[in-house]
Formats: C-alpha cells, structure tokens, sequence
C-alpha cells in the first residue's frame, strides 16, 4: 500500500466515525502533538520564574496565567503533558505486552499453567488498582522507571483478562484445529494464528488501559507520591497550584482540565470504535 | 433438575453460597500474600528507619530480633496473618501506638461517607439507568451517554476542585474543607459532608448509571417484554412490574461493582478535603512509610471490595428463581 493510500483509507475511516468519535480522536491527536512537540512550542522557559505576581489570569503574555511561583503555567502545561502521555503510553504498552504474553501462554501452554496464571491474576485484580499501586510505590519508591513499571504492572491482570478470554475462544476455532493438525509448534499457533486475530480488541483495551493509567498516574502525582520535582507531570502540577484554589487560579484548572480532555477523549474514541465495530 | 425436590434446591443453593464464600476468603488469603511479598520485599529498612542513620550495626540487630524481622519470610507472613485475624494488626513505626486503635478512630467516618454517598448515587443512578433504558436510541439516551461516558473518565480532583470552585469559593455556601468537630449535629455533620460526598458521587453514579442501563436494555430484547407490549401495558408498568423483578440480579451486580469506585476515589476526595478518612490515613502511611499501619489499611480495603464483588455474586444467585425453586 503506498503512503496516499494509507492515508485516504485512515481519512474515510475517521469521516465514518459518529461525531463523539471524531471529538474524540481530535482531542486523542491534539495531546499526541503536544507531547511531541510540547517543549518546542513553550512561550517561556519551563522552570523559570517571569511573572512577578503569582496566580495571576490569562493574560497576552502569560496566555494560561501564572502558577504559584509566578512560572507560565502553559509552558509547565506543555512540559507536563509530555510526562503524562509519555508514561502513560509506555505503562499501557507494558501491561498489554505481559497481559497478552501471558495471557497466550495460558491458551496454549499446559492446563496447569493456565489455571496457576488465571488464579494469580484473579487474586491481583481483588486488589483495587489505587491501593495496589500505592502499596508498591511505597515498597519500591516512585522514581519515573518504577512509576512506569508500577502502572505498568497495575493493569497486567485486566488486559490479561481480556487477552484470555479472546485467546482462550480463538483456540477453539478450526483454523487453530487445521494449524495443530498440521504439526505448528505452540509458538507458531499462539504468534501466527492467535494473536492477528485478536488485534483489534487488543488495540481497545490499550486505549482504556492508557486511560486508567493516566488517571493513576496524575492521581498518584496529586497525592504527592508520584512523579517528584523538578519532573513535574499534569497531576503534580494540579498539586503544586492547590493553595491557589481560594482565588480559583488558573494555574490549578488548567492542567486538571488538560488531563481531563485527555482521558475523555481516548474514551469517547473507545467507544466509538466498539460500536464501530461491533456494526462493522 | 427438573426432577430434583424444594429440599435439594435448597440445597444447592446454600451448597453455592458457601462455595461462594469459601472462595472469596480463599481469595482474601491470596490477596494478603501478595500485599505483605509486595510490601516486604525490602526487609530490614524498618529497623534501620526507626534507628536512623546514627544507629550501630548492634542496635540495627538487636532492634531487628526484638521486632521479629530477623525470622523466615513465610514465618512472618504466618504470625501477620494471624494477627491480622484476631484484628491485631501490629504498632504503627509513626504514631508508636497500635494500629488497629488508628484505624477504630477513622473507619467510622470513612463508613459514614461511603454510606451516605450510597444513599444519593443508588436512587440517582438507577433513575438514570431506568431513564435512558427505556428512550432507548432517543435524544435523551444519547445526551446522558455522552455524559456518563464523560465523567466515566473525569480525574477525581478536578470534580472535587471544581465543587470547591463553585460551592466555596463562588457561591461561599459550603466549607472547603472537611473537618468534623467532635460534637457536631446532623446539620453541621452534613454540611461539613456535602462536597465530599457530591465529588464521590459523580465518581460513581456515571458508571453505575451506564452498568444499569445495559442491564435493562439486556431485558428489553426478550420475548416476554414484546408480549406485554402487544397485550397493551403502558411502558411504564412494563418496567416497574416486568423488567425490574427480572433485572434486580444484574442491577445489584451493576450497583455493587460501581460502588467498588468508591474505594479508589475516596483516596483523592478525602486528601483534597482533610477528610479524617481510613483512605487519607493510608496515604500518610505511603508518606511516611509505615508499613504496618499501610498493610492494614490495604488489606481492609481489599477486605470491603471483595466483600461488594461476594454480595454482588450472592444476590444473582438468590435473584435467579431458576435456581431458588428448582
């Protein structure tokens, strides 16, 4: 397929979408174009301190206000909004690459494998997902690696879940009976016949995934206990601006309504896709 | 089963329950292994917290064997989890006093907020559900699909941070913060509560809303509703007296799994608000570390979401009637 190609068939697709999708997948893109470029297009140095009234409202120079150090608070935003999708997405990629590696080794490995990797998993998923996370943050400490792995090894057990249940119904199917039949090796059957079939519900739950990390992983930095200082993600910057709350900064709704686009975008699109798809 | 008698119904019914619940504290067991593998991972840094860095390698062991952790892992594990059952769960690194007398003094307002939040989410998500349910397709089902999809996915602190805004900071009817003086009265009580429990119900009623309706619209495609249509009942009755009676089972599952939310956005909302709450009280145990008191507190809240998963599982048990009479 050549490049044009690839791109009109991308375009029809998003013109198919109903219009909560299309809201949806604007906002899905806007934040990946900010988390890409956001450093490149700050108005004024990150960390610097150029306003010297704090809490300041929007204003020509400062276009979100000021925060409580008197710092832009659309530069912090753009800086931010780096950390939040950067590890969002790299936690949602762990998940689902544990997730559904185990989750194939349950279909197809040995019985007693699957029943020992579907009991663990069950016991993880009764341990709501806030407590398990804070639990291990504090065990392990909350550097930026081990935050990623910590969210990361939060959401194993609900992509698991779903990876089983496809994988555990796609085994059934004749083309696996023909495969097997034929001789292919575990291996062969869970990588080539298994898991093409089951991207499409994979690539939605890794958009909710994404979606739940996000909120952890700003709930987490809320709390004070995720990303530390001077790194600074969407939630810690709603931390650091708390005490502006009485005068209802800007520096405070700001990044709190930044994260939320973000979420409820990757949700409409979500859902838009399954309809979608289920129709489709 | 046909053939079976009302005695061995009974039977396996009770038979189901008990397996039900057997499994749960199974459940529960696993689940304490893997909070105290996670939480113990790093031995020996409470001896060595509590000392501080002055501390001789002597003392270190000494303060180690007098606290136990210079015994096997699994003989740890064992003495904690039976502790934990007789409701002693150790002495706090931070506050030196015993755990559970913390917890005594916070759980009884974190029951107070969960119960009182129940109370207005229940009846305002089922409306919701019921509401949307039944204008199926229509404008009204779309408009509160897109809202509830919305707040599904809304940060906790940006609705509570928002209710402040507007409820403290605009209007200036509500406090901003949650203190409860020791001898409050419902009026002072529930205004003190108001924000909270407004933020924790936004958490949960979109999600329980959302679950509700898919468990009526899942009722609405059977045969015995297009029956009742075409022998002329009104919609409304088709609801209340057909669909309802029928739905209860996958509404108390909905209801019980959305309020599982709670636990989860109680964290945020009782921080944001200095809500002496169990969840801020485990938020300061992550801050300062204190594993004893934080193990307590995580192994409480497990306790309570698999206690809402196990009712969730018992009543479509006792709502099927299938298995009740066979």
């Amino acid at each position: 397929m050549t490049k044009g190609h690839t791109l009109r068939a991308s375009r029809r697709w998003a013109r198919r979408l109903p219009v909560s999708g299309k809201v949806g997948l604007g906002l899905v893109l806007f934040w990946i174009v900010i988390a890409l470029l956001g450093p490149l297009l700050a108005p004024h140095p990150i960390g610097a301190f150029v306003d010297r009234a704090v809490f300041d409202g929007s204003s020509g120079r400062f276009l979100l206000g000021s925060d409580y150090l008197g710092r832009d608070v659309l530069s912090r935003l753009l800086s931010g909004a780096r950390y939040t999708v950067g590890l969002g997405a790299g936690a949602a990629i762990i998940a689902c690459t544990i997730g559904t590696s185990l989750a194939l080794t349950a279909a197809v490995g040995r019985p007693w494998m699957d029943e020992l990797l579907s009991r663990f998993m069950d016991t993880v998923i009764s341990i709501p997902s806030k407590i398990l996370a804070l639990v291990m943050v504090a065990a392990f400490g909350s550097s930026l690696w081990l935050l990623l792995l910590i969210a990361g090894l939060t959401y194993v057990p609900g992509n698991y879940r779903i990876a089983r249940a496809l994988a555990v119904n796609l085994y059934q199917m004749d083309f696996v009976v023909v495969a097997r039949a034929r001789g292919e090796g575990p291996v062969h059957i869970a990588l080539r016949e298994i898991l093409p079939n089951m991207i499409h519900p994979l690539l939605t739950d890794f958009g909710l995934r994404f979606m739940f990390i996000v909120l952890l992983l700003s709930a987490l930095s809320f709390l004070g206990l995720g990303v530390q200082p001077p790194a600074a993600d969407l939630g810690s910057l709603v931390r650091e601006n708390i005490s502006g709350v009485p005068e209802g900064a800007w520096a405070i709704l700001m990044p709190a309504l930044a994260i939320a686009t973000l979420t409820v975008g990757v949700n409409l699109l979500i859902d838009a896709l399954s309809v979608h798809g289920k129709r489709g | 089963m046909a053939a079976a008698s009302q005695g061995s119904g009974t039977n396996k019914v009770l038979r189901m329950l008990a397996g039900r619940i057997g499994s749960s504290l199974l459940t529960l067991f696993l689940v304490s292994l893997v909070v105290f593998a996670i939480s113990d991972l790093l031995p020996g840094d409470a001896a060595q917290e509590a000392l501080g860095q002055t501390a001789t390698p002597a003392q270190i062991t000494a303060l180690r064997h007098e606290m136990g952790l210079d015994r096997p892992a699994y003989a740890r594990f064992g003495a904690w989890v039976a502790a934990m059952a007789g409701g002693d769960a150790g002495k706090s690194l931070v506050a030196d006093m015993p755990v559970s007398d913390l917890i005594a003094t916070r759980l009884p307002n974190s029951l107070l907020l969960a119960a009182l939040t129940t109370l207005v989410a229940v009846p305002m998500a089922l409306l919701i559900g019921i509401a949307s349910a039944m204008n199926r397709g229509g404008r009204l089902d779309r408009a509160l699909n897109l809202v509830t999809l919305s707040m599904v996915a809304l940060p906790e602190f940006l609705v509570a941070t928002l209710a402040v805004l507007i409820f403290s900071v605009k209007l200036r009817v509500l406090p901003s913060i949650s203190m409860l003086p020791a001898e409050a009265t419902w009026g002072a009580t529930l205004q003190a509560l108001a924000m909270p429990i407004v933020s924790l119900c936004v958490v949960v009623i979109a999600q329980m809303a959302r679950m509700t309706r898919a468990a009526i619209i899942d009722q609405l495609d059977r045969p015995y509703v297009e029956m009742a249509l075409l022998k002329g009942v009104c919609p409304r009755r088709i609801v209340t007296r057909h669909i309802l009676p029928n739905a209860v089972g996958p509404i108390v599952n909905a209801v019980a799994l959305s309020l599982s939310y709670l636990l989860g956005g109680a964290i945020i909302v009782e921080t944001i608000f200095n809500y002496p709450g169990l969840a801020s009280l485990m938020v300061n145990a992550v801050t300062s570390r204190d594993m004893p008191l934080l193990q307590a507190c995580a192994m409480i809240f497990c306790a309570v979401y698999l206690l809402l998963m196990l009712v969730a599982d018992l009543t479509a048990i006792l709502a099927n009637p299938r298995l009740r009479n066979a």
